[in-house]
């Protein structure tokens, strides 16, 4: 939790500007933050299979019979 | 079989289907609803463990599952540049469960031997490039025998004026129908049955979540997500029996009508170099029900060129049991909740595997709108002796 709480803090503070210019790795494909679709029905399973779920995209309870 | 045959040609056919109307438009921005790109994500899903929850813990998990979904994604602009997107997406899952099967234990094989769910979702946003806003609504479905439900959801993101800060608030909905279906011993007169329709129980989950990204410079990126969960009605499933410690006759397990869920979750995205790329993500979760588990997973994409790219991953999984679990025969009959699932035991996951994606500048094997095709294997094991292998195939068409 401390290590989550310092995180947001270093979100919350000021980071390096970046210019639009600058962003051809951030914009790149694979450094997208969402999760890519060929997971879509591996994070399925694993809300299944597994007790806890959310904040990856996938389901958080619900709209299956899943736990 | 040949129901699946069905679908996967009609899921073909509604993709040469799409493209009748994909237009080029890569810098007008246009004002007519254009296809922006079509994915089809196929999945082949096999598991098998001795901790079967339709038994009371004991007995085959044996499971395959074969699921497709198909989503095509359209945009256009109005009048003031504000882009509208919209994605159809239908998903349609084809599995049988060597557990599910032993509902009735007399049957050599019963109609629960296998099923077919249904689930397709609408989803719509529209944004506002000069103001940074999004405004997105979403609407789903899902049906399979023993479950409906229907969601809905709306989204709020907002960007920072130098676009490296984006903040996203999410809220949605799943209004669920379970059908009561009893182990077959448990079912007595009146108790429903496939003739008369089993009685249903209400389940409803609602969640509310934020999200902040942020670019912490050139090569790196970051992104927080919290949830909140709240769920209610029938949470537990009507046909997993649960065997007591004084050999008392098998109930079907009963947990609480509420569960309350936090997930909080860090993505960390770093271009390593000009070919590597990390892409890692952890998440704490807690729940009322005494779970609470911690989720490592770390990719490294391996990119030889612009269109080339090779996957390896891993993620490790630990959880603790919920309160109301025991294995087979280790609860008492005095016990308030019960349960023998050992989805919800305490356990430690591996998954690991790799994915190779290929693009091509003229389209795979030549075909100009197959933009791209990535296929991932991985390997599941988890400590209680449940193994899983799952092959995905992504198909884009832009």
């Amino acid at each position: 939790m401390l290590l989550l709480l310092f995180l947001l803090g270093l979100l919350g503070s000021g980071c390096t500007s970046v210019k639009e210019y600058q962003k051809s790795r951030i914009n790149d494909g694979e450094m997208e933050l969402s999760g890519r679709k060929i997971q879509k029905t591996e994070i399925s399973f694993q809300t299944y299979r597994e007790g806890s779920s959310g904040a990856n995209g996938g389901k958080t309870g619900g709209g299956c019979g899943c736990n | 079989m040949k129901k699946i045959c069905l679908v996967i040609t009609g899921l073909c056919l509604s993709i040469i289907g799409a493209f009748a109307q994909v237009s080029d438009s890569s810098a007008y921005k246009s004002r007519k609803l254009v296809v922006e790109e079509v994915n089809l994500v196929s999945s082949y899903y096999h598991q098998d463990g001795n901790n079967s929850a339709v038994e009371g813990g004991i007995g085959s998990e044996k499971l395959t599952d074969f699921a497709n979904i198909l989503e095509v994604k359209m945009y256009h602009y109005d009048k003031k540049n504000r882009k509208h997107s919209w994605a159809l997406e239908a998903g349609i899952d084809y599995y049988t469960s060597a557990s599910s099967d032993r509902i009735d234990t007399k049957a050599n094989s019963s109609a629960s031997s296998s099923d077919i769910r249904f689930y397709p979702m609408v989803s719509c946003n529209m944004e506002n490039e000069v103001k940074g806003t999004n405004i997105g609504l979403h609407a789903s479905f899902s049906t399979e025998f023993d479950y409906q439900s229907i969601g809905f959801g709306a989204s709020f993101g907002k960007k920072s004026k130098d676009r490296n800060r984006e903040l996203t608030l999410r809220a949605q909905a799943y209004l669920d129908q379970v059908s009561i279906i009893l182990p077959i011993e448990l079912r007595g007169f009146g108790g429903g049955g496939e003739d008369e329709g089993y009685p249903r129980e209400a389940r409803n989950s609602y969640s509310f979540s934020a999200s902040v990204s942020q670019v912490i410079n050139e090569r790196l990126q970051l992104m927080l997500i919290t949830e909140l969960v709240k769920q209610d009605g029938f949470l537990a499933l009507p046909f997993h029996r649960v065997i007591f410690n004084d050999n008392s006759p098998a109930r079907s397990e009963k947990l609480p009508s509420s569960r309350f869920k936090v997930p909080i979750g860090l993505r960390a995205n770093y271009f390593m170099g000009d070919h590597l790329v990390l892409r890692s993500f952890y998440r704490y979760y807690q729940d009322d029900w005494g779970l609470n588990s911690h989720t490592a997973d770390i990719e490294a994409v391996y990119k030889f060129s612009s269109f080339v790219s090779l996957t390896p991953f891993y993620r490790y999984y630990k959880q603790t049991a919920i309160d109301y679990f025991a294995p087979y025969q280790q609860h008492k009959p005095t016990d308030e909740f019960y349960t023998s699932n050992y989805d919800l035991s305490a356990f430690t996951s591996h998954f690991y595997g790799a994915g190779i994606r290929l693009g091509a500048p003229r389209g795979v094997l030549g075909i100009k709108k197959w933009n791209m095709v990535e296929i991932r294997y991985g390997r599941y094991n988890r400590s209680t002796n449940l193994n899983a292998n799952i092959i995905s195939m992504h198909l884009k068409f832009k």
